[in-house]
């Protein structure tokens, strides 16, 4: 189709350099689960309300549907393909939504895992109403958050503890 | 037992924490064509024609099909087991694509393209013309003479209509000195919302026609695809990989037929539907809203003389579960509260709303916010505290119901009763909140009761299978036709096939992937059925392969199998000693030169049981009078559901319907305009969800009466947590303002208008 365009970007994927040619009207989504099979990135409304494809572009999480492709040139993206170890076993934030029940349906968990991860890499204290707040783009209908609180929760602190 | 009871570990945590779990969009085919549906923009119309000309020739795409096209196979969408009585099957009123558009949404063509933006660009190329009918929306509405009508079979709209009749309510009202207390009781139109929207894709391979889908229900799903295309049931394959929750809108069978059906007529090449958010909410199911309208005749000790029910259920437009749900939720009402003289009425109402089907709870979320309000307008009317009456007219100890056979063997109400109240010290903040309050922040507590039952014996077969194969180094593998969907099952059939068989819970590997090709029979996830009727499922393959196994360790050892037993993977004696590992028994076996067995077991359970499961809600509120908006500081559901078989994971369940029995007291509704029938507010941002800032810790406490017909003692608790919060908050909001709601959700709106109308008086 004659007003097809495409534009070629680089950025870095869970530590790895990488590019392609991007349709300019994509979703990071859709580059993401279509280019590089990240299947971890969830479409769950494709308009920002649910959080289900969240994404830390330089570190800071961001509703990969309504991010378009093409804005990740020069970026460093993380899934939560990239926070497990080489040798496959769990950070300690993946291994708290474990320990603690967090995970049901398992849909929404990687975009939370993620956003936890960026409150974790900020290294700042959170009051439990502050952490709410923080985590309040997400939507879950499995555990009422309860157990996923708890799990940011304990490895939040656990990181300020280590660090402090 | 060694596993059953204790918390272990999810076996499918790993993978969703890595990203690694895969649900059907994950697996789709990147050359997959994508089929887009036209939905109606009429809530009742006949389809004249639609113009595919400019649609067609529209870039990429590669068919057209409209309701002018599609094969008259009537077909039913519940999600059933198929009954072979047909008085008893479920109503056939569905075909793949309509020209009667029965809701704004109603499916009228598909277009299929090489990509998602060619399907939807092509859409707005196909021109309907319509011939505009008049519509209802309203249930008691739709039932009155002259009211627009929907399908022929149902004269007057009513899909169904059933009834109890005890005693004599005419005499017994005469009774000198009771009180009567009426109300109405109305609950919304909501949504299932599980964050993975339905899809599925489907492709021919062999001539057979194989969906992958995001169902609770797989081989039901392929009994309805079979119907739909006219095909024999043995020439559909259906997948289902993980699934980002269901709650019972995956119940049904959504969009596989068409799907199926498109594969067809595309020489088999692989075609996907994925539904939007809109779609989910406009074009799925959604919780039928249900009228109650209920009078009791009280004595002043609490004791019921007689009682009325009626209710009136929206179907919306198509039969789905139909009258199951209003019938469900009307038979609970003389259970948990007996009565001698009751007339209970149930009719469940065709509209042009989108259909209504299952939804966490199959009518008893609707029947508790009635009755349970029903109990605190009755206990203030009679000036009893709502604690206190409950404890006096809730089912006894021993009651049983001729029906189904469900005793009620351990008390359950008062036991759950008791540990809520003292948990939450209920009694003396009733009585703390009863004072006169001031200021702006009012409080109050409240609570409230719930019935349930488990599975669907006798009104359906209950029937779940199983297949376990050893393998060499003495792992076991379990295949189930029953559903895993979030709600732990992998796990708890884990933990009960180690039990059954005598293996480590590592040695145990459920295979979650239902395949009907390799899966046995399994109902699927729905009635909270999966754990107790899967567990005799399991329990009786297990006995049969730890039976095998005996068998060839007897032969190895020279010892009587009665003297042999298995634990913890290994053959012992009677004294305990260990013989040899399973892995060992197991490669012998496998590649014995001279006796090769591939040690195997299979098992059909028919479940001729039910089980209660009962339990409560104990609510804290406070009222922002000024800003109308009413808080949750405290929420704790108790339940007795048997033994629980993993207490992390029945925790977790119980926060989840917690957390949606929140959302539907507070916040949640599907709203329509009067004028058209559009939906309003179909998405994430116009329907309030609950999120992370709105809920207080939620708390769960346990009763655990082991439920004797169980071989696991357990019983229902998918559900049941749904049940009961949202009128225990309701209640918790009259003693906080004096506002006997009558509507849920008590949104800002309705609080501002009740206190306009002088609400919050006698506070």
């Amino acid at each position: 189709m004659n007003d097809r365009q495409f534009k070629h970007i680089r950025c870095t994927i869970n530590s790895r350099a990488v590019d392609a040619m991007v349709d300019v009207r994509a979703s990071l989504t859709e580059l993401l689960r279509g280019e590089f099979a990240l299947t971890s990135v969830k479409h769950g409304c494709d308009v920002g309300e649910c959080g289900a494809c969240t994404v830390l572009i330089d570190g800071e999480p961001f509703n990969s549907c309504i991010y378009l492709a093409v804005w990740a040139d020069g970026k460093d993206i993380t899934t939560v393909d990239g926070l497990a170890e080489p040798d496959g076993s769990l950070s300690p934030l993946q291994q708290a939504f474990v320990d603690e029940g967090a995970i049901q349906c398992g849909f929404c968990t990687p975009g939370l895992i993620l956003t936890a991860q960026s409150l974790i890499n900020r290294g700042e204290p959170l009051s439990d109403e502050e952490l709410r707040r923080e985590l309040a783009g997400h939507l879950c209908r499995c555990t009422g958050y309860e157990n996923i609180f708890k799990a940011v929760r304990r490895a939040l602190d656990e990181s300020l503890g280590k660090k402090g | 037992m060694g596993y059953t009871g204790k918390r272990m570990p999810r076996v499918d945590a790993k993978d969703k924490a890595a990203g690694r779990a895969k649900y059907a969009a994950d697996l789709c085919v990147r050359d997959a064509l994508v089929a887009k549906v036209l939905h109606a923009e009429r809530a009742h119309a006949l389809v004249r024609s639609i113009n595919t000309d400019r649609a067609r020739q529209a870039e990429g795409v590669e068919a057209v099909f409209t309701c002018f096209d599609v094969p008259k196979y009537y077909f039913p969408t519940a999600g059933h087991p198929w009954s072979t009585d047909p008085e008893h099957q479920d109503v056939a009123d569905r075909l793949l694509l309509t020209d009667h558009v029965r809701f704004w949404g109603d499916d009228i063509a598909v277009v299929v393209a090489r990509d998602e933006l060619s399907a939807v660009k092509a859409l707005r190329e196909l021109e309907v013309e319509y011939e505009d009918l008049p519509f209802v929306l309203d249930a008691q509405a739709a039932m009155e003479p002259g009211a627009p009508q929907l399908h022929e079979a149902f004269p007057g709209n009513v899909l169904g209509h059933s009834s109890i009749r005890r005693g004599d309510l005419e005499a017994a009202i005469r009774e000198p000195g009771l009180i009567r207390v009426e109300g109405w009781y109305d609950t919304p139109t909501v949504q299932h919302c599980h964050i993975e929207n339905h899809n599925c894709w489907a492709y021919m391979e062999g001539g057979r026609v194989t969906v992958v889908t995001s169902t609770q229900i797989p081989h039901i799903v392929r009994r309805i695809v079979g119907q739909a295309l006219g095909r024999p049931w043995g020439d559909v394959r259906i997948i289902k990989p993980y699934i980002g929750g269901g709650f019972g809108n995956k119940q049904d069978a959504l969009y596989e037929p068409l799907c199926a059906w498109l594969t067809t007529m595309l020489g088999g090449r692989p075609v996907r539907i994925e539904c939007t958010r809109e779609e989910t909410f406009h074009c799925n199911r959604v919780r039928h809203a249900i009228r109650s309208h209920i009078i009791s005749w009280v004595r002043p000790d609490g004791s019921f003389a007689a009682r009325k029910l009626e209710c009136w259920s929206n179907q919306g437009g198509y039969a789905s579960h139909g009258h199951g749900i209003a019938a469900k939720g009307m038979n609970a009402f003389p259970q948990i509260y007996p009565c001698d003289n009751l007339e209970c009425d149930a009719w469940t109402v065709f509209t042009n709303l989108p259909p209504a089907g299952a939804m966490r709870g199959y009518g008893i979320p609707q029947a508790t916010f009635a009755g349970e309000a029903h109990i605190d307008d009755v206990a203030r009317a009679i000036g009893m505290s709502p604690l206190e009456l409950r404890r006096k007219i809730a089912m006894p100890k021993g009651y049983r119901d001729d029906f189904s056979g469900n005793v009620n063997w351990s008390d359950s109400f008062r036991a759950c009763m008791e540990a809520g109240a003292k948990a939450t010290d209920f009694e003396r903040r009733f009585a703390e909140l009863s004072k006169p309050q001031t200021g702006n922040i009012r409080r109050g507590v409240g609570m409230a009761l719930y019935w349930y039952n488990t599975g669907v014996w006798p009104i359906s077969l209950e029937s779940s299978s199983c297949r376990m194969v050893l393998n060499q180094d003495g792992s076991v593998q379990v295949f189930t036709g029953e559903t895993e969907i979030g709600q732990g099952c992998d796990t708890v059939y884990a933990q009960m096939t180690a039990d059954a068989v005598g293996i480590p819970f590592e040695s145990v590997h459920v295979v979650t992937v239902q395949d009907t090709d390799t899966t046995p029979y399994g109902s699927g996830a729905y009635a909270s059925r999966q754990t107790y009727v899967g567990g005799f499922a399991i329990d009786n393959t297990g006995k049969i392969l730890r039976g095998k196994i005996l068998d060839y360790a007897a032969k190895l050892t020279k010892l009587p199998a009665g003297q042999l037993g298995l634990r913890e993977g290994f053959i012992e004696n009677d004294r305990g000693e260990r013989l040899m590992s399973l892995a060992e028994l197991a490669t012998e076996a496998l590649y014995s030169m001279e006796d090769s067995r591939h040690i195997t077991a299979e098992a059909t359970a028919q479940i001729k049981s039910n089980a209660y499961s009962f339990g409560c809600s104990f609510a804290e509120v406070e009222v922002d009078l000024r800003l109308c908006r009413i808080r949750v500081t405290r929420l704790m559901n108790v339940h007795d559901c048997g033994k629980l078989i993993n207490p992390q994971l029945a925790e977790a369940q119980v926060h989840g319907g917690m957390s949606m029995g929140m959302g539907y007291a507070l916040s949640e509704q599907l709203r329509f305009d009067e004028k058209t029938g559009r939906p309003l507010n179909g998405n994430l941002l116009d329907y309030k969800l609950l999120t992370f800032t709105d809920h207080p810790r939620l708390e769960a406490l346990f009763c655990e009466n082991a439920e004797p017909t169980s071989p696991f003692g357990t019983k229902a608790l998918g559900e049941p947590p749904a049940c009961p919060p949202a009128p225990a908050i309701r209640n918790a909001v009259l003693q906080a303002t004096g506002i006997a709601f009558g509507a849920i959700p008590m949104t800002p709106e309705k609080l501002f208008r009740a206190l306009e109308e002088g609400g919050g008086s006698d506070v």
